[in-house]
């Protein structure tokens, strides 16, 4: 969930009134939000730089709170947002009315699509804030909220990316480019000289911010970039704006570009961009447009602000919360969200229309009315109710089957333990003097650390570990643990499966042997059933083991081997750094059910 | 206990208290009877260990004898015993010396001086006796301080200084009947045998008390792991509302079972490879339901069933990537898709506790991989109210009977609600576990009926069982580290009772 950091007397100067910190945090929770913790400037900053409480830093003693939001909620992610949709829950504000501004025929601005973009970031979007006002705090909002859009929506940029400038840098129409990047040069932010875009992207393998993206258009033989009609660089998508055209606090007139390869979440952006900073803008809410030209001619007016028009049932609504409330109460509930609700009329029934503002993108379906709806009503007011329908409980054999396994090995007098199913290629294999086992494995593709390479393929390893970190615990040791192992199995649709093991382990001063054949022994009375026989004989000396000494396996009368035991190897002891002898037996339970 | 006391000292000392009702001197009484006074002693603790007799202890330090001492008082003093050897015509000092040994130059001297002895002129070696008795004084005043009587403070400090006598302190007793007096003790037998039972003397015979301060031998038992412990109460909890258990032996999945039949979009962070074990081996899955793919395809791409969808490209290849299950409502996802094939529809209540994965940092408090716990259910028109009802009747069951609801984000649940529940021991909120609505672009693909809903519920076994035990390191819990001594000593699991 991402978390967003606002200064609290400039939320509660926002939201026009004042909360204690338990009556702010009730609300958030009755919203859905939740105040995660309560900090200064200078506090983050010691933080970052390891120091302790009275190191001296730059930085302000404003109290800032972190709210987390919910990770669809792109409108919650910068304070204008957040205070607005409070102002609508709360009931004193009413929801804002977005709209384009009308200019004359002729002189909207126009941003042209060169055919090579789709090779690399096929979407541009765009769109014009007039007469902003910024200050300090309103700037660092409106740069902190592409940040937030950066890392959420727009996956990393990957997706999408967000340049904004000063237009009255620059001079339109605009255009859409992908060019070798030998033929893009420009000065880009933050720099005084210029650069080639391949020396450029050199250069930005040692920034630490900028290096994490270089990796979206690195390897293409064309670069994304955007030039105005004088051939100025406005950017280079999605790696770093021009300096020309950089916004400062002076800026009056803003140009938005998102450039994408997702067209849907790149209007979503564009719009969660314009609808949080329209609210500067000089006639507050409004937006001119841009008009992008496609390659092939066609031309689409961005942004695009209608509402999503949903119509619904009462019954739809109220239905699924399980409270019975009349259309007024459903449409102001509704209201309260930001969602504008009316009654209508469709085919002689009476019917609720929703219209679905730009910055409510999360809404997509009735369902999510039904959300809103409860929320508003308040989650905690549903009155409770129970299920009518009866069924009858029961238990998956294989589950059962292992419980009584486990109970009768425990009541045999050993302890159980229980082991992750992630272990490392080497413990798993080469400290097991198994090494061919990893052909039947199933291998991590992308572990974090070696201890999660690959998927147990026996428990062997794991109560050995187990053993080694219990290494000065009384003798005898007798451990066992009831697991699944994985192994690559052609039959199923994922290509593995699951298989239920139950493995022992004893430890003293002599192996123990004649002991773990003991629980062998008794495992093997009582699994009997009509389908399951053994000899009386069932233990067959097998091919001699690197693994085991004197390795046995487990035969059933119908020849079916479901396990071994033996001796664990001295070599395998000394790899897992266990000075004692053991003995160590794996059965397949599944075998037995 | 220490040497069995002869019986006979024992029978006379009960009998004498029987009838006399004291013994003013265990002492005395001791050499009454002729026994050592250890002899005595030892019979004294045994009865009164049983209070059949008290004893009041009697110290008094006196002057015992020194083995110096004790030798005068049975052969005479030094000088008595040198006048004893000298012959009527005297004798030489080295035949005297050969016969008396170390008490000859002791003798010499005060038998000189007491005039007893005398020399002949010229010849200092002839010793000659000059009387023919004496009065052995040393050796009577020896006799009377060994017999107890008292002697003058002269006669003790020339004693003390010749070091004949020390200083001692002695204990003895002075007795009386006990509460549990008898004039003949009971044996006591210290443990019921097979002989007592054959014999039936157990109707006489009176047992030792046990001694209740001793450890009792430990035994040989087997143990059960705490968390499963835990895993095998909540799921009775499951089995007593209805549940039926779901299999979860799969742990590799497919990402379209993972994810994409659940409606989460494939730009969803917890698809990202830092949320997520993909697989090199197996990496794909090769089957999928086509038909059924189909209709979740075009459900993310442009929506319907009433949505508008999300309004990407979909791409098969992502959804062939395998993994490690990240939660098991992949394994209810596979669940409501068979049930949806099953007609009539029958409502279902299903549930597991099993294995899940994710790719994250590990710490005190997150592991590579835990238990999920889930529940759901599947009928026509359940509600949130019915959602509400259910998770109160769970979270009671595992103690926590005060839950409050936040609206949460879930990409397959909606409404979702986030379950907190007030913990006494923290007096605060806790949360405890996620619950929604099973969204319609979830279930309507799978071809379950308009108007049947699933409510559906998750937490994990580890933190609930942290918060019961008091453990603060999930790695004491579960995994190869934890504690042999801590598997030993939990407690019973009392969840459900």
């Amino acid at each position: 969930m991402p978390t967003v950091s606002v200064g609290r007397d400039r939320l509660y100067a926002a939201l026009g009134r004042t909360y204690t910190q338990e009556e702010f945090e009730a609300i958030c929770f009755e919203f859905g939000i939740e105040l995660d913790d309560v900090t200064t400037e200078k506090a983050i900053i010691r933080k970052e730089k390891h120091l302790d409480d009275d190191g001296e830093v730059d930085g302000d003693d404003e109290v800032i709170y972190k709210i987390e939001v919910a990770a669809n909620r792109y409108d919650l992610l910068c304070l204008e947002g957040l205070s607005r949709a409070l102002r609508v829950f709360t009931g004193t504000e009413a929801n804002p009315k977005f709209k384009i501004s009308s200019i004359p025929h002729g002189s909207t601005l126009q941003m042209f699509v060169k055919p090579q973009t789709s090779q690399i970031r096929p979407y541009v979007v765009c769109a014009v804030l007039r007469g902003v006002s910024f200050d300090e705090a309103r700037y660092n909002s409106f740069i902190d909220l592409q940040d937030k859009l950066h890392q959420n929506i727009c996956r990393k940029r990957t997706l999408v990316a967000i340049g904004t400038h000063d237009l009255d840098t620059l001079k339109g129409p605009f255009s859409y480019e992908a060019l070798p990047p030998q033929e893009i040069n420009f000065i880009p932010l933050k720099q005084e000289e210029s650069f080639r875009a391949d020396k450029l992207m050199e250069f930005y393998k040692s920034d630490m911010k900028l290096k994490k993206f270089l990796h979206i258009i690195e390897n293409s033989p064309v670069y994304p970039v955007i030039y105005d009609s004088n051939r100025t660089v406005l950017s280079l998508p999605p790696i770093i704006n021009g300096a020309h055209s950089a916004i400062t606090l002076k800026t009056k007139n803003v140009f938005i570009e998102c450039t994408a390869t997702d067209l849907t979440k790149a209007n979503i952006v564009l719009n969660t961009m314009v609808t949080m900073f329209s609210e500067y803008c000089k006639n507050k809410f409004e937006v001119e447009p841009v008009e992008v030209v496609s390659h092939d001619g066609s031309k689409t007016i961005y942004p695009d602000l209608s509402c999503y028009q949903m119509e619904v049932s009462l019954s739809d609504i109220v239905g699924p919360i399980g409270i019975s409330l009349d259309e007024a109460q459903v449409i102001s509930l509704l209201n309260k969200m930001q969602l504008q609700a009316e009654s209508c009329r469709s085919k002689g029934e009476s019917r609720i229309s929703v219209s679905v503002p730009p910055t409510r993108s999360d809404i997509l379906h009735a369902r999510d009315l039904v959300e809103d709806v409860a929320i508003a009503y308040g989650y905690n007011n549903v009155p409770k109710s129970k299920p009518k329908c009866m069924t009858i409980g029961g238990r998956q054999p294989l589950n059962r089957f292992s419980d009584k396994i486990r109970a009768e090995v425990a009541r045999a007098g050993y302890m159980e333990v229980l082991t992750f199913i992630l272990c490392s290629r080497e413990e798993n294999f080469d400290m097991l003097n198994r090494t061919h086992d990893i052909n039947k494995a199933v291998i991590i593709a992308n572990p974090r650390t070696s201890e999660f390479e690959v998927v147990r393929t026996s428990l062997m390893s794991c109560l050995l570990k187990t053993l080694k970190h219990n290494i000065d615990h009384p003798r005898p040791i007798k451990i066992f643990e009831v697991g699944d192992v994985v192994t690559l199995d052609g039959s199923r649709d994922v290509g593995a499966s699951n298989n239920r093991r139950l493995a022992a382990l004893y430890c003293n001063s002599q192996s123990g042997f004649e002991e773990i054949m003991g629980l062998v022994d008794r495992i093997v009375k009582v699994v009997r059933a009509p389908h399951i026989n053994f000899g009386q004989n069932y233990y067959f000396p097998t091919n001699v083991s690197i693994y085991i000494l004197y390795p046995f396996k487990i035969v059933t009368s119908d020849g079916k081997q479901i396990g071994y035991l033996g001796i664990v190897h001295a070599e395998v002891l000394r790899k897992f750094g266990i000075p004692d002898p053991c003995t160590f037996v794996e059965i397949d339970i599944e075998a037995l059910l | 206990m220490a040497d069995k006391p002869s019986p006979d000292v024992e029978a006379c000392l009960l009998s004498h208290l029987n009838s006399r009702g004291e013994v003013p001197d265990s002492r005395s009484y001791a050499s009454s009877l002729g026994v050592s006074h250890k002899e005595l002693e030892d019979v004294i603790k045994s009865l009164s260990a049983f209070r059949i007799v008290e004893s009041t202890d009697v110290t008094k330090e006196t002057w015992v004898l020194t083995e110096e001492a004790k030798g005068y008082v049975a052969n005479g003093s030094p000088e008595a015993q040198l006048v004893a050897v000298i012959p009527p015509e005297g004798a030489s000092k080295d035949v005297l010396k050969e016969k008396l040994g170390s008490v000859f130059d002791i003798g010499m001297k005060t038998a000189a001086k007491n005039k007893w002895i005398g020399f002949e002129k010229g010849n200092k070696d002839l010793v000659l006796r000059k009387v023919d008795n004496i009065k052995d004084e040393l050796q009577e005043q020896l006799k009377r301080l060994e017999s107890g009587e008292s002697a003058s403070d002269k006669v003790i400090d020339d004693l003390k200084r010749r070091k004949l006598i020390m200083k001692e302190k002695s204990i003895w007793y002075a007795l009386k009947k006990g509460p549990q007096f008898v004039a003949k003790r009971k044996k006591l037998a210290t443990d019921v045998t097979q002989e007592h039972l054959r014999s039936g003397d157990w109707k006489e015979i009176e047992f030792k008390d046990y001694n209740f301060g001793a450890q009792g031998q430990p035994i040989a038992v087997g143990y059960v792991q705490p968390l499963l412990e835990v895993r095998e109460a909540i799921e009775n909890i499951f089995l007593q509302m209805g549940f039926s258990e779901m299999p979860t032996n799969n742990f590799v999945e497919s990402s379209f079972w993972n994810f994409d039949a659940l409606f989460q979009p494939q730009q969803h962070p917890a698809r990202d490879s830092h949320d997520t074990f993909f697989l090199e081996a197996p990496a794909a899955t090769k089957q999928l339901p086509e038909d059924y793919l189909e209709k979740v395809k075009e459900v993310h791409q442009s929506g319907g069933y009433g949505s508008k969808g999300y309004g990407y490209d979909w791409k098969r290849e992502e959804a062939e990537k395998n993994l490690l299950r990240t939660h098991t409502t992949a394994v209810s996802t596979r669940m409501l898709y068979k049930l949806a094939q099953e007609k009539p529809f029958a409502p279902k209540r299903y549930y597991s506790i099993d294995r899940v994965f994710r790719n994250e940092a590990v710490d005190r408090t997150h592991l590579a991989e835990f238990h999920q716990i889930e529940g759901l259910i599947c009928d026509y028109g359940l509600t949130l109210g019915d959602l509400i009802g259910v998770l109160e009747d769970f979270f009671s069951s595992l103690g926590m009977s005060k839950l409050r609801f936040k609206p949460a984000y879930n990409p397959y649940t909606e409404p979702s609600m986030e379950i907190f529940s007030y913990h006494d021991g923290l007096k605060k909120w806790v949360e405890v576990g996620n619950s929604g609505m099973f969204r319609p672009e979830m279930l309507l693909p799978m071809g379950l009926p308009e108007g049947v809903n699933v409510i559906a519920w998750g937490l994990s076994l580890e933190r609930p069982t942290m918060i019961l035990y008091g453990i603060d390191n999930i790695r004491d819990l579960f995994g190869p580290k934890v504690d042999f001594n801590l598997i030993k000593s939990n407690p019973l699991c009392r969840l459900g009772l």
